[in-house]
């Protein structure tokens, strides 16, 4: 089956600063690709790039087979997209805000409304919906973030750290939702916490400095330290004198 | 891009738009001061009643420099504010065209800018009471000052979109809305007229406000409202170009 993200020689240089040196990989449907790496290491803006907003230097990225750059609003349509930080209007209400994004994407009537009662419930926001979203918590706003990408079910999810800021029941929550799309869907996560790679992901790549130093199951990466940890795995891969060498 | 520009989609960013002006103290604020300045400057600088003639001259006459100065605040959050607060990356993520993002927000800033226009309502009912007043002259000069608004949330949007510092966007497109307006008074025509007077006149021509003056002499010509959709689509155009290369710096 053809992968429902594809990525090729995809760069991007600020000035002299490289911050994306030729990423390649792709997708397939039913996996779900854990993508990690140090702070600064290009995970936001690969991701920046597939959904359309950064472009690139060189290279490509396709959704569904829609070129992000010269089909992009194609490819949006395929696309489900969790920016970093989660950035939502302050002053709408959650309802207003999903309302609003599915209008954007094309739902009217009793589709809209039930486009977006669709999004409250799998991101458990009813409690919430009428508040506006300055009011909420970090947890709550990430959700949010979470109901507008998912409010279309999209083939493709691309979320820039899904979990962050959330507490342990609700991290255990999105794991738990992520893992019940992931067959029918490609999901891309950015996440700094590694037992979250080990729970959710089926494949993991590692990217530091701009380039991609491992793609690998989390078992298979886990095995490349004597301690079999990922952590240990990550550090021993990313630490200033390991890229050095 | 495999579908054209969509109405439908514009209007539901214009309807956000427009939503978050009333959803924040923005709309009570810009609506006081634009009636307390038009009131404040038509009664007591533009001698109103002393004049003693049913028209509404100092009233129009003010309007194009109170839009001057409240115009660029309207604009000065549009984009700047999307690029603070990070929704810009959500809003072009989203599945439209940029120019549709460009246009829907002119179009809420603009809208609002006809609500204000309209509340001004009691000089109208004020001249009328008082004597009678050409109001086919009148309508059109309001015409002509939504133009002029217009005109000037427009170059406020692209001067928005041309900076993440909502102060700089603000003294950007105050000073830009400000060369227009006065590009036919001495102060500038004598300025250029020095170095080329063939420009001078050229300048007279891109005037805002000496385009307004003819419809508040009751005159709506086809070239004055073709130079107002130029203009405009000028800008937008450039908020587009704008928004495309700096929405990630």
């Amino acid at each position: 089956m053809a992968a429902l993200i594809e990525i090729e020689g995809l760069t991007k240089r600020f000035g002299a600063f490289t911050a994306v040196d030729h990423v390649s990989f792709t997708v397939a449907r039913g996996e779900v690709l854990g993508f990690l790496g140090p702070n600064g290491a290009g995970k936001s803006t690969t991701m920046r790039m597939l959904a359309g907003f950064v472009t690139p230097t060189a290279g490509g990225a396709r959704v569904c087979g829609h070129d992000v750059q010269t089909d992009a609003v194609a490819a949006r349509q395929n696309l489900g997209f969790l920016p970093e930080g989660a950035p939502t209007y302050p002053e709408m209400t959650v309802q207003g805000f999903l309302r609003f994004v599915a209008g954007i994407r094309g739902y009217a009537g009793r589709e809209r409304s039930e486009r977006v009662e669709r999004a409250i419930g799998l991101t458990t926001l009813a409690e919430a919906r009428l508040q506006p979203i300055e009011t909420l918590s970090k947890g709550f706003k990430r959700r949010v973030g979470l109901a507008q990408a998912l409010l279309h079910d999209p083939p493709v999810l691309v979320l820039d750290e899904p979990t962050d800021g959330l507490d342990p029941n609700q991290k255990h929550e999105v794991r738990g939702l992520i893992t019940r799309m992931a067959k029918e869907k490609a999901i891309v996560i950015s996440t700094h916490i590694l037992e979250e790679v080990d729970a959710v992901c089926s494949r993991a790549i590692i990217i530091a400095r701009g380039r991609v130093i491992a793609d690998a199951t989390p078992a298979e990466l886990a095995q490349r330290h004597p301690s079999g940890k990922l952590d240990d795995v990550f550090r021993a891969m990313t630490e200033p004198k390991a890229l050095a060498a | 891009m495999s579908d054209g520009f969509s109405v439908r989609r514009t209007f539901a960013i214009t309807r956000r738009e427009l939503a978050g002006y009333f959803a924040t103290p923005v709309a009570a604020v810009f609506i006081v001061i634009f009636l307390v300045l038009q009131g404040v400057l038509t009664f007591n600088l533009g001698g109103f009643f002393d004049r003693d003639q049913a028209d509404l001259v100092p009233f129009f006459g003010f309007l194009p420099w109170v839009f001057v100065l409240l115009v660029p605040a309207l604009t000065m959050r549009l984009w700047a504010e999307e690029r603070r607060l990070g929704t810009i990356e959500l809003l072009l993520t989203l599945p439209l065209r940029q120019s549709e993002a460009v246009v829907g927000k002119f179009l809420a800033a603009w809208a609002f800018c006809a609500i204000a226009l309209a509340l001004t309502f009691p000089f109208w009912i004020t001249v009328n009471l008082l004597g009678h007043p050409d109001n086919a002259t009148i309508a059109c000069g309001y015409v002509g000052g939504l133009l002029v608004a217009g005109a000037f949330l427009a170059i406020g949007a692209a001067a928005s979109a041309a900076s993440k510092n909502q102060v700089i966007a603000f003294v950007l497109a105050l000073v830009i809305c400000f060369i227009f307006a006065a590009a036919s008074y001495p102060l500038v025509t004598d300025f250029i007229s020095r170095g080329s007077p063939a420009l001078a006149t050229f300048a007279r021509r891109l005037s805002v406000i000496e385009r307004f003056q003819s419809f508040t002499r009751g005159v709506i010509e086809a070239r004055d409202l073709i130079y107002f959709v130029t203009f405009i689509g000028f800008w937008l155009f450039l908020n587009t170009v704008v928004v495309d290369h700096r929405k990630a710096d």
